[in-house]
Formats: C-alpha cells, structure tokens, sequence
C-alpha cells in the first residue's frame, strides 16, 4: 500500500509552499486521496477554495505525514470528497457558496453559508449579482408517530453567538437535531485578499474572539513559512506564555459554564474569578484583556518586564492554590455529576472519522494535540502531557480541560523560568509564497493557509476546529434529553464565528 | 463545598467599586431618555443581549460582567432571556447580512420604551468588517442606536460605565418619581 505522499507526489510539487509539501494533482489521484480518507487511513485538516481551484489539507495516520492537494477546475467542478467522506459535506457546501465551484454528485447541495441575503453569490470566484431574498432552506426529515420539532435560534436564550438548532423530539427525548449555521458569516477571507500583511493579521485575530492568540499565531506561523521569516527565541517564547494564559482562560470559563447549566451556580461563580483574574494580568502585562493583536508575523507586537513576570508568577501560583478545591468541588457534588455523567456521548469511532480535535477529540480517546504533533517551537523544549480519556461524555469533556489546566499552569512556569532574552520581533520582508499554519488553539487545532504576492495577501484561508465539531454535536445529542442540549452545547463550546468566517 | 462556602463567609467581597458613569455617554444618552420612561422604569434595567456577527469578544467581556468582580446585578441590571421581557437591547458586532432580519425582529418584540446601545467597534461602525458583502456595517444601520461603547471589545468596566449612565439617565434625578415616592 502507497503511502499518502506517495499516492500523490504523482503530481507536481509547488516550490513555493511550504513548511508542508503541496501537490497539484489530478481527478484520479483527488479520488485516491478521498478513498483514504473513507478508509480512515487519513484525516481531513482542511478543504478550502482558492479562484479556480480547491485545495485539501490531508494528515496521514500511519507515517504522520502532512500534506495539501490541489485540484484545478476549469469547468467549475470537482469530485465530492464528501461523497465518500462526510467530515468533508459542510466545507464543500461552503465552497459552492463562496466559490461557486460545485463537488460533483454532492450528498448535500442544499447551501450553508449563503442564506440569500448578501446580494451576490460566489463572491471570491465565479461572481454572480443576484437580488436579496431568503433561500428556502428545507431541514433534514424525521418521521414517526408523535415526534414534534423545536426551532432554536438564531437569537439564543443566554450571552451567546447566533445560530440555529431544529430539535425533533419524542417526548423529551432528542431524535435529531439539525444545525443551520452562517449567521456570523463576515466575510473574513474576503476582506483578506489583497490587504497587507498587517491588516489582514488583525483580521484572522478577530476570526473568534476567545481564539485570538491561537489564531494571530497560526496566521503569523504561516506568513513566516511562505516567507521564510526566522523569528527570534523570546518572540516564540512569549507567543506560547500568551497561546497557554488563552488556553487557561478559556477552560477556567468553560467548566464554569459547564456547571451553571447544571444549574450549579457556586461553581460558575469560583471559576468565573479565576478567569478573571487570568484576564486581568494578561491586561497588566501584554495591555488587553484577551491580548488581541499582540502576536504579530515577525514576533510579538509587545514585550514582557520583569515585573510583568513576577506577577504572571504570582498568579500561577495563586491559580494552583485554589484550583484543586474546585476541582474536587465539580468532582465530588453528586448532582452534578449526574447530569454530565454519560451524558453526550461521542463515539471513539466518530470523532476519529471526523479528525476532530481538542478536548472534543481527547475525550473520545483521539491522542492528538498540534503542540506535540506537527508540533512548533518552543513546545519542543517543554514537558507536557496530552490528556486522553475514552467515555467521551460531557464529563470527560470537562476532565480533559481539567488535566489540561494543570499542564498549561505547569507550561507557564517552565516558560517563565527559561524565556529567553533579546528581541521579540523582526522585520517581515516584502515577498511571495505560499504557507501553511496549524496551531493548536484550547479548542483545537486551527489551520491557516496564505498565499502571498508582493507584500500583500492575495488568498488567505482560516480553519477553525469546530468544522470538524459541530458535526458531532448533532450526533452526540441524539436519545438525550432536550434539556441536555445545553450541558452537550456548553462542552462542545464550538466557535461560531470562527466556523462561520 | 463547605470548606469553599465558609471561607466565602470569613473573606471580603472580590465585587469592586462601582465606576462612575461614563460623561460622555450622559450626553448621548440625555437626549434619548424622555420623562415618562425614567418614570416607568425606575432604577431598573432588563437587557437582552443579541449577537449580530461579534467574533465573540464582546460577548466573553459582556460575560464577565456578571462575575463577583463587577457584579451587574446589584444595580438593578440583569440579562433576560426574552426580548418581549427587555428595556435594552445590548447589540455586538457588525451586522451581518445573514443576521439583520433577527435583529430587526428582535427590535420589533421588544415593547417601548426601549433603548439600543451598541456594544463594541464592530457594532458603533461595522470596526474592521465595514464594507464587506456580507455586514451591514452597525448596528445604527438596521437599528435606531441610543448608546454607542467602543473598544475591541471593550472592557467590562467601559460596559458598565455605559450601563449605568444609562441606568442614571433612566431614573435618577427624577423630582416627579422622588416625590411620589415620598408620599
């Protein structure tokens, strides 16, 4: 059997891209890549559009290979790989729409991102004006005796991100839910081509909020590759300090919000402080809350003092003093532990099909984490474990974020004690090429590919992790209970601006 | 748990000092609220928070205010579920396209007197997504706006700075209200 850079180095390699090979191939050699990924001897890190081509980011399972094959489409057209391979529907129904390059015998033609409301379609390809009107979206049937459907959103209930959820259910009993997403839909990847590399670097930080760090530097990761920009010790330092205070964050707040949806408020209130106090040295030391704009392609736009050191030491310790308490608090409170015990269960077998990653993947026993495999500088140098658990419930969800707290507590102490000195940035030559990013973000890995002409970007494409998550939710909620949607929701805590670009 | 609820007993407060309201914000705001409003709702706010294309900073710093550092509801403000049961539509991001109509509905169920800030850079202007295909480009262009906060995202502090001029705009002062209520 061929190995997947055998199957396709048939093709013709791009000079241009690197720090990962990229191939151009053909119809047949695109098949024999999708059959891969049907067999499951290959995961889908991304399919995107770029003018008249499609482009898919493929990782090998057996030899951890990581590649990109490129397809041209002159008449408009491609081989579905969602065809064969589901994980992959979604993005080629967002290709449809902003591309207008359509997969050939499709399993699903209805659009995604387009809800008829931009006065134009295929705006980054095959442009064509229309008028404004709602298409009719047909939702997915379910039938049977006494089933009933709830239509959610997209306004939610609470302080969340807009998108709608169609419940049908038995009783209280969930028989499918159907998520229609694109409400966020900015146009990101739009706004990006043809922008300097700056401007568009502020973009990809504001694809997900929450992401800003992970997403700055996947972006800056690729600029540097497609121009080959060395950036200096401190700066890739400093970047994981900020990549492991985001991460903390962010979990500290999620199993916060696991709890309030069990209704368990205490909790909510301690884990909230924690954050918050994250939050606020992070403002102390970088000056912004979520440190946005602060990793920038050459390095990192602001430095770190001596006392800004000290006092991300005083809150290591700090949040190591107080977070096993709460941690037994979530762990030992039995009603609780009721509601997110074999609650959403995601399957072993799904979450491997579809790649998924971070806490999504990890507790559905998928032992993947983008720090240690492609892996990136500094987290080479630095010791830490990948938590992995199997139930794949809302619980072990949250265990995974739990174990996942102490090692970025511990990482930042071993990023603090070795934070090398000199300068932080350098400068980003005028330049062309072609880059690939993967950064693995709390939510999990986030892929971005640029493609640079004369100091300017003309493609640039942001992949958030939660393509290959929102899927599984539909799947995880199915013989639950509605009011569990929440909990599988909250431990989900899928981006939706960062799905919907 | 009674270990963490007894020291919550023996400690102070982490809830800070309520910031004043923010000056410029009492200017845009005196226009917008009239007599009868202040009358009808007191020292009372209900928000409905309505994301209409926020990358979700805004949403994580509007979060924040109800933790124990700033506490929004002891002055009286507090998020609801419903539009049909708010005062204040609390509305990030730039609009975008897809979202328009919701927002325009959300609008329309909520019952007057209603008022619209516009939480964030995207929301006062469209921020760094003006002029895209897909947003409308602030929330003013789909919605009358009575408050604008800006910041990317801003700060739970320059929210409630906001909030409460809102809130000062909407009752206190009101020799009408006070004198009744001495009665």
């Amino acid at each position: 059997m061929a190995t997947l850079i055998e199957t396709i180095s048939k093709g013709r390699k791009v000079e241009s891209h690197r720090p990962w090979p990229r191939f151009t191939v053909d119809a047949g050699t695109w098949n024999a890549v999708a059959a891969r990924l049907a067999d499951g001897q290959a995961t889908l890190a991304g399919l995107w559009g770029a003018d008249d081509d499609v482009h898919m980011a493929v990782v090998d399972a057996a030899d951890k290979a990581l590649a990109v094959v490129s397809l041209d489409c002159p008449q408009g057209t491609f081989p579905s790989v969602g065809r064969v391979h589901p994980p992959a529907i979604r993005l080629e129904r967002a290709i449809a729409d902003l591309f207008g390059l359509l997969p050939e015998d499709a399993p699903d033609v209805r659009p995604w991102l387009d809800h008829g409301r931009w006065g134009v379609r295929h705006l980054l390809g095959r442009r064509v004006d229309v008028a404004d009107a709602p298409v009719d979206y047909p939702f997915l049937g379910a039938e049977g005796e006494s089933l009933h459907q709830i239509p959610v959103g997209p306004v939610h209930a609470g302080i969340i991100e807009p998108g709608h959820f169609r419940f049908t259910a038995n009783g209280e009993t969930v028989v499918r839910l159907e998520e229609r997403l694109g409400y966020v839909h900015k146009g990101i990847e739009a706004l990006a081509a043809g922008a300097d590399i700056a401007h568009a670097a502020k973009l990809a930080g504001r694809t997900s909020g929450d992401s800003t760090v992970a997403y700055t530097l996947a972006y800056a990761r690729a600029v540097e590759a497609a121009l080959s920009v060395a950036v200096t010790p401190r700066a890739v330092w400093l970047r994981a300090l900020m990549a492991e205070l985001e991460r903390l964050a962010n979990h500290f707040g999620d199993v916060g919000a696991v709890c309030n949806d069990a209704a368990f408020t205490l909790a909510h209130a301690h884990f909230g402080i924690l954050r918050e106090s994250v939050l606020r040295v992070a403002d102390d030391c970088f000056g912004h809350r979520l440190m946005r704009d602060c990793v920038v392609p050459g390095g990192v736009a602001i430095g770190l003092d001596d006392e800004g050191a000290a006092s991300i030491r005083v809150l290591v310790a700090e949040l190591g003093r107080r977070f096993p308490a709460l941690v037994e608090l979530y762990d030992n409170t039995a009603s609780v532990k009721d509601r997110t015990f074999g609650t959403g269960v995601l399957s072993q077998a799904l979450a491997r099909q579809f790649g998924a990653g971070g806490f999504v993947g990890r507790a559905s026993g998928r032992d993947v984490d983008a720090r240690r495999w492609p892996g990136y500088p500094p987290y080479d140098e630095l010791e830490f474990k990948v938590p992995v658990l199997s139930t794949g419930d809302v619980n072990a969800r949250v265990w995974v974020r739990i174990q996942e707290i102490d090692q970025s507590l511990s990482l930042i102490g071993q990023i603090l004690d070795r934070l090398p000195a000199g300068a932080a940035r350098v400068e980003v030559p005028r330049g062309s090429g072609e880059g690939l990013g993967l950064v693995e973000g709390f939510r999990g890995d986030i892929l971005v590919w640029v493609r640079l002409g004369g100091g300017r970007v003309e493609r640039c494409h942001l992949r958030d992790p939660s393509w290959f998550q929102w899927p599984l939710l539909e799947a995880v909620i199915e013989g639950n209970i509605v009011a569990d949607f929440p909990l599988c929701n909250k431990s989900f805590n899928c981006s939706y601006s960062g799905h919907d670009l | 748990m009674r270990k963490i609820l007894f020291e919550s007993l023996v400690t102070d407060p982490l809830t800070e000092r309520p910031p004043s309201p923010d000056d410029a914000a009492i200017a845009e705001l005196a226009a917008a609220v009239d007599r009868a409003a202040r009358r009808r709702l007191g020292r009372s706010l209900a928000i409905r928070e309505v994301d209409a294309g926020s990358c979700n900073g805004c949403e994580l710093e509007i979060h924040a205010l109800n933790n124990a550092f700033y506490d929004l509801e002891r002055f009286g403000i507090r998020f609801v579920a419903s539009p049909r049961h708010a005062d204040v539509l609390l509305v990030t991001g730039p609009v975008t396209k897809n979202m328009r109509e919701a927002l325009e509905r959300t609008y329309r169920a909520t019952p007057d007197p209603k008022w619209v800030v516009a939480v964030g850079d995207c929301a006062v202007d469209g921020g760094i997504f003006a002029g895209s295909y897909a947003c409308v480009g602030g929330v003013a262009a789909a919605v009358p706006v009575d408050l604008r906060i800006r910041g990317c995202p801003p700060t739970p502090t320059a929210i409630l700075k906001g909030l409460l001029a809102l809130l000062d705009a909407s009752a206190a002062k009101n020799p009408e209200r006070s004198s009744k209520a001495g009665r």
